[in-house]
């Protein structure tokens, strides 16, 4: 720590902020008035070297960062790659980021800045910045759309097509990956708690179900078309098979979690089998079976789309993906990627919220971080 | 060796149930083709063996995928486009230099994030986002488009591997090198111990068995993202083609055969990865 407030790291990043600053404020001198967003921000990151004399609170970081975005997006125009100041921008707005949030890392570490809400900016900020870098990269160096997109492109697209897009999901996640997922794991339920009560079954289902579970079992998705025919009851079947075994061997690991000694004072108190397995081991099971939940929801969707590549009525996720790949429509491609992401992290975030309900009792979920 | 026994009741009563269920399954097309070859008051014993033995059977017997098994890779040339180790070789290649791209890139990102407040809050959470991508879902328009920017061939199943066999890696290894507790932190300081020490004599060690149970899973993982990459290259080879152009061609025992290459090649690699974690875990002294 020196006179400003800086680690190591974040002087080298403000160093390297300011002086491709002043570079690019010099390169960008003979074309001024073109683009004065840029301009402004060259002047304003130079000035922000006075930092080494002059302490800079680290609001000022991030709001030369968007000053950088903002003048980078408005100074894109299509079919021109971008002259060379305007790179010098890209980079100093990065280093201007990385030091917003290092720095913000830094105060929430030191108990100058709360927790809440000031943990979930950092993210944000990576994720914005990549974005940004994303949309002015493509579009700043003409990458021919066929091979990626701009985000605003695959944003358009996703607005124009919210039928086509709708309809696929409804085929792929409502169709196939729902009850291919119920059918799966209350299977694989059921069969674990069946198995369980034979040691004998068991020493013989759970290696064959650890091997079966490290195996690519969605190449049975050919199959499988040809089995159950084109239409969503054959992608139900590959999910079938791709969430059994997790949640069998989890269940019947989950199941032998309950101590001995609480399974002793279930025997003074005379309970049944199916007392013990209702009121003490199911619950105590019940880590295990969520992380089989969670593995399995984005397997399933995995499975569904990829046993499309097979064959498919034409409509479907990965049918649409195929055939967008096809007819170079790949900014399509993408917002259905988009979609799959969005339903695959909302599907993920509803079972762990079940959860952190149902388990609230287990020390993962009372420490606060699951 | 208790465990052999069960296991292998289990194996026989698949088998079986496999056997048994190839009659009706394959019963329906069996009939129409004796009915045109006015086959009649054949025993049921007769009528079994020839649903056992058709050409595109709906459910193939189990001899019938050994047979072609056998057929694809000891009784060809291992050059042939036919050959089931040829096709083998290719995806296991692929699968090989991403899980050894994945984990380097996880390792590397795990130390980062260890050493680094910032970069623990800011790439934690897009690397657990990254995941909701369903990268293997798309994984052949990625190899179509890396193909249009030049790069075809090993590279790009190599990259969809080394996509989804990284973040076990980052997130066993983060767990793995957070691992050591307070007390045995403050006796290295004690020591006096740089943070470079720090690292190799105390965070890495204790690592070990962590990064041993993610590269399980990521090697498995790599093999089924080389294997799904391959279905939009059919003239690459390697075992997604073999699935593929079974299936459109009907030839149900070569896909059950390519299946369980590929089942045998994620054994493999599995057990292999174990049998290396045993010799670390004995070369560093751990008792079992």
């Amino acid at each position: 720590m020196n006179r400003a407030g800086l680690s190591r790291l974040q002087m080298v990043l403000a160093l390297a902020a300011g002086l491709t600053g002043l570079v690019g404020l010099v390169l960008s001198l003979p074309s001024l008035g073109a683009a004065p967003l840029l301009a402004l921000f060259f002047a304003l990151s130079t000035v922000s070297l006075a930092r080494f004399v002059l302490p800079l609170t680290v609001w000022l970081d991030g709001a030369l960062a968007v000053l950088a975005a903002i003048a980078l997006l408005a100074g894109l125009t299509t079919g021109v790659t971008l002259p060379g100041h305007h790179w010098l921008a890209l980079l100093a707005g990065w280093a201007f980021a990385w030091l917003f949030v290092e720095r913000l890392a830094a105060a929430i570490r030191a108990g100058s800045l709360p927790e809440t809400g000031t943990s979930l900016l950092i993210p944000t900020v990576f994720g914005l910045a990549l974005l940004v870098i994303w949309e002015v990269v493509t579009r700043g160096a003409n990458v021919p759309p066929v091979i990626l997109p701009p985000p605003s492109a695959i944003g358009a697209r996703f607005v124009t097509e919210i039928p086509i897009l709708w309809a696929d999901f409804v085929q792929t996640f409502v169709k196939s990956v729902l009850p291919g997922y119920a059918i799966g794991c209350l299977a694989g339920l059921g069969v674990a708690i069946l198995v369980d009560r034979s040691p004998f079954l068991k020493a013989g289902i759970m290696p064959i179900g650890n091997f079966m579970s490290a195996l690519p079992i969605i190449g049975i998705a050919p199959i499988m078309v040809m089995w159950f025919g084109f239409d969503w009851q054959s992608k139900a079947a590959v999910v079938v098979a791709m969430t059994f075994f997790p949640m069998l061997v989890n269940t019947v690991a989950g199941l032998n979690a309950a101590s001995a000694i609480e399974r002793d004072l279930m025997a003074t108190y005379a309970a049944s089998y199916r007392q013990t397995l209702l009121k003490l081991r199911l619950p105590a099971a019940a880590p295990f079976i969520f992380n089989a939940l969670k593995i399995n929801s984005t397997l399933a969707l995995i499975g569904a789309i990829v046993a499309e590549f097979f064959g498919t009525p034409v409509v479907g996720m990965g049918f649409r993906i195929s055939t967008g790949v096809g007819r170079l429509a790949i900014d399509l491609v993408w917002a259905e990627i988009a979609v799959a992401a969005i339903a695959g992290s909302a599907f993920y975030g509803v079972i762990a919220l079940i959860e952190r309900g149902v388990t609230f009792w287990h020390p993962s979920v009372r420490g606060g971080r699951a | 060796m208790n465990r052999f026994i069960p296991v292998l009741t289990i194996v026989l009563a698949i088998l079986v149930i496999w056997y048994a269920a190839a009659i009706p399954m394959n019963a329906a097309w069996q009939t129409t083709l004796n009915t045109r070859a006015e086959l009649v008051d054949l025993s049921f014993a007769s009528f079994a063996t020839q649903t056992w033995n058709q050409d595109k059977p709906v459910l193939p017997a189990p001899h019938q995928v050994v047979g072609e098994i056998w057929n694809a890779t000891v009784a060809l040339e291992f050059t042939s486009r036919r050959s089931l180790a040829f096709h083998a070789w290719i995806t296991l290649s692929a699968t090989l230099l991403g899980f050894a791209l994945g984990t380097v890139l996880g390792v590397g990102l795990a130390v980062a994030i260890i050493h680094n407040d910032a970069s623990d809050r800011s790439l934690m959470p897009w690397i657990i986002a990254s995941q909701t991508i369903p990268i293997l879902a798309v994984a052949p328009m990625v190899v179509v488009g890396l193909g249009a920017m030049g790069l075809t061939g090993l590279v790009p199943k190599s990259l969809i591997s080394m996509y989804l066999s990284f973040f076990p890696v980052v997130v066993g290894m983060v767990k793995g090198l957070r691992s050591p507790e307070a007390i045995q932190l403050d006796l290295l300081r004690t020591y006096d111990a740089s943070s470079w020490q720090v690292f190799w004599k105390l965070r890495w060690p204790a690592a070990m068995p962590f990064l041993f149970a993610s590269m399980k899973v990521g090697i498995a993982i790599s093999l089924i993202g080389a294997v799904v990459a391959e279905l939009s290259n059919a003239a690459g080879g390697g075992l997604g083609v073999r699935l593929l152009t079974g299936s459109y061609n009907g030839q149900t025992v070569q896909i059950w055969a390519a299946l369980f290459i590929a089942a045998g090649l994620a054994a493999i690699l599995v057990a292999i990865v174990g049998s290396a974690e045993r010799w670390v875990n004995a070369r560093m002294g751990v008792r079992v």
